[in-house]
């Protein structure tokens, strides 16, 4: 194709402008962390005059914002974890052997994609109260584990299904049972869906505040996002503090984001094209 | 001994996802006081949804800015993300970092977003105000959260910003499944620029077109986060931006759902209806990726 120079350089600005768009937010964010808050107030949209990490010091006397962040790594690893096992259990079982009712089964588990699950809320906090759950981790980490295995089943069992079964066979003849073939054979060999799935997950679970909003009020239990809640309640001028307090909240996904990236934007989208 | 394989999921899935769904339609039926569940009354909490005020105008209203929540991000969010995989797909110098840019906002949880642009946008001191008036359009400057006209509309936009990188890999992959001897086919036979994009890209990227146009459904009503986190659960100012998922939370967790205490059978009402409109655009959407499983 021709390519004409002015239209080339349309496209350039175009894709670079989104771009800065995206971004600039997020910079400023972090920006506006570092600087006081008589120089937000006065010139919102300059460098900071000087680096200073006082209010990160502030903030951290402020909120229990180590107690928040143990509470998310407890939470999200637990639930990755315990999805990541389950759902590579349930899709060995769905794609290596056919009784009558495996089919069922499969089709079971998928109806959850299409399952808005914030709708039970109601159901799920007497739920949640009755089994005394309320004001405890465990009940995000049953949530997050209970709404991530369905996609997570679906993903795994595709990719299972695409893994020639001689592998396990020949495994089998060496002697290994089904747990041996399970874990030494072909676990191993769905790392990328398993990466995948991680990444799905640990995503949704770090993120999510609708779920700890109800079931946490206990202020030692909230995980990072509803404790920016706390923070926006109680320091609402105080703006240096509260851009300390997103940037901060923010900063862990976006490193292990830059840590790899790649793997990022193709686990999100996989589930989606696939 | 293979059978206990899937029980663990089985359990768990039963119990926290299928037991509360299931539970939700049940409790739609009967009379409840407080978190008491009282008689059965048939549909009964569904006609007051549908015909007693204020419940029936709350429930068109919201689903009014559900609709236009959709509509604008279907043509924001994913007109200008198409432009980008589009400009991506032409290959373009730095697509890696370009990538990377538009998808960052996506890391970011809802709450986070919601509190940044609720500072940003901050009629006395925000930025946005600050740039315009800087750049000399200081007519433009303007509350924008609070104001009626405008709150639900930048509450979509910055919902646009958050989904823009995920819907362009989307298109991206799309763009990139279409098998290039076709492309050079269609060019030989003399299509170039916009009709080219018009008659055969656009047709064969139509299975990345459909998934999103069905994200973009579920998301646009299930959209909650963002209006709860910005402009709490009464859907300020003055219900301008309430949708039907933050007026479910307002009657199943508030006493200011219009019932005057927590309505946990109308809510439970709204969540059934809700339920019934997301579940059967998935369930289209489940069919069709099927179908494209089969043609491949």
């Amino acid at each position: 194709m021709k390519t004409n120079v002015g239209s080339k350089a349309i496209s350039y600005v175009a894709a670079y402008v989104f771009a800065l768009l995206s971004l600039y937010p997020i910079v400023l964010m972090i920006l506006s962390s570092l600087k006081t808050n008589l120089e937000i107030f006065s010139s919102p949209l300059s460098l900071p005059n000087s680096f200073s990490l006082d209010t990160y010091k502030k903030l951290w006397e402020a909120v229990p914002f180590a107690d928040f962040l143990l509470n998310s790594v407890f939470v999200s690893g637990m639930s990755v974890l315990l999805i990541t096992v389950f759902s590579a259990m349930a899709a060995f079982y769905l794609s290596r052997f056919s009784y009558k009712w495996t089919g069922a089964l499969y089709f079971f588990f998928i109806i959850g994609l299409m399952i808005p699950i914030k709708l039970g809320i109601v159901p799920l906090f007497l739920l949640m109260k009755n089994i005394g759950l309320l004001n405890s981790l465990w009940s995000l980490i049953l949530i997050y584990t209970a709404s991530g295995i369905p996609i997570s089943v679906f993903i795994l069992t595709g990719f299972f299904r695409t893994l020639p079964v001689e592998l396990e066979e020949a495994a089998r003849i060496d002697g290994c049972n089904h747990l041996q073939v399970f874990w030494r054979v072909l676990l191993p060999l769905i790392r990328p869906a398993l990466a995948t799935v991680v990444i799905i997950n640990f995503i949704h679970a770090w993120n999510d505040f609708f779920f700890p909003l109800i079931f946490i009020q206990e202020e030692a239990l909230k995980t990072i996002p509803v404790g920016m809640m706390v923070l926006f309640g109680e320091y609402e001028t105080d703006w240096s503090l509260l851009f300390a307090g997103l940037t901060l909240s923010a900063l862990p996904m976006i490193v292990v984001f830059l840590l790899a990236s790649k793997q990022f934007m193709e686990g999100l989208t996989a589930g989606a094209v696939k | 001994m293979i059978h206990l394989f899937p029980l663990p999921a089985l359990i768990i899935y039963t119990l926290f996802v299928l037991y509360p769904i299931v539970s939700a339609f049940l409790y739609s039926l009967y009379d409840w006081d407080g978190i008491k569940r009282g008689v059965f009354v048939g549909l009964k909490n569904f006609v007051t949804l549908f015909t007693v005020e204020p419940f029936h105008e709350m429930f068109w209203n919201a689903f009014g800015h559900n609709v236009y929540y959709f509509v604008i991000e279907m043509i924001v969010q994913n007109g200008i993300a198409f432009g980008l995989a589009f400009l991506i797909y032409r290959k373009i110098r730095g697509a890696a970092f370009l990538k990377m840019a538009y998808f960052m906002p996506r890391l970011l949880s809802v709450i986070v977003i919601g509190f940044l642009w609720k500072l940003i946008l901050n009629p006395n001191y925000g930025a946005l105000n600050t740039l315009l008036t800087e750049i000399g359009l200081q007519q433009w400057a303007k509350p924008w959260l609070g104001d009626p006209d405008t709150a639900l509309l930048a509450i979509i936009l910055i919902n646009c910003w958050f989904g823009i990188g995920f819907a362009m890999l989307i298109f991206l992959a799309g763009l990139q499944a279409i098998p290039e001897e076709l492309i050079e086919a269609a060019r030989l036979d003399g299509a170039t620029g916009f009709r080219l994009l018009w008659k055969i890209i656009l047709p064969l990227c139509m299975p990345a077109i459909t998934i999103m146009t069905i994200f973009t459904f579920i998301q646009a009503f299930e959209a909650f986060e963002l209006v709860y986190a910005m402009q709490g659960s009464m859907g300020e100012p003055f219900r301008s931006t309430d949708t039907l998922a933050v007026y479910f939370y307002r009657l199943a967790f508030s006493s200011a759902g219009g019932a005057g205490d927590v309505a946990v059978g109308l809510g439970s009402a709204l969540a059934v209806v809700l339920f019934f409109i997301v579940a059967s655009v998935s369930a289209v959407s489940l069919y069709l990726m099927r179908k494209r499983e089969v043609q491949h």
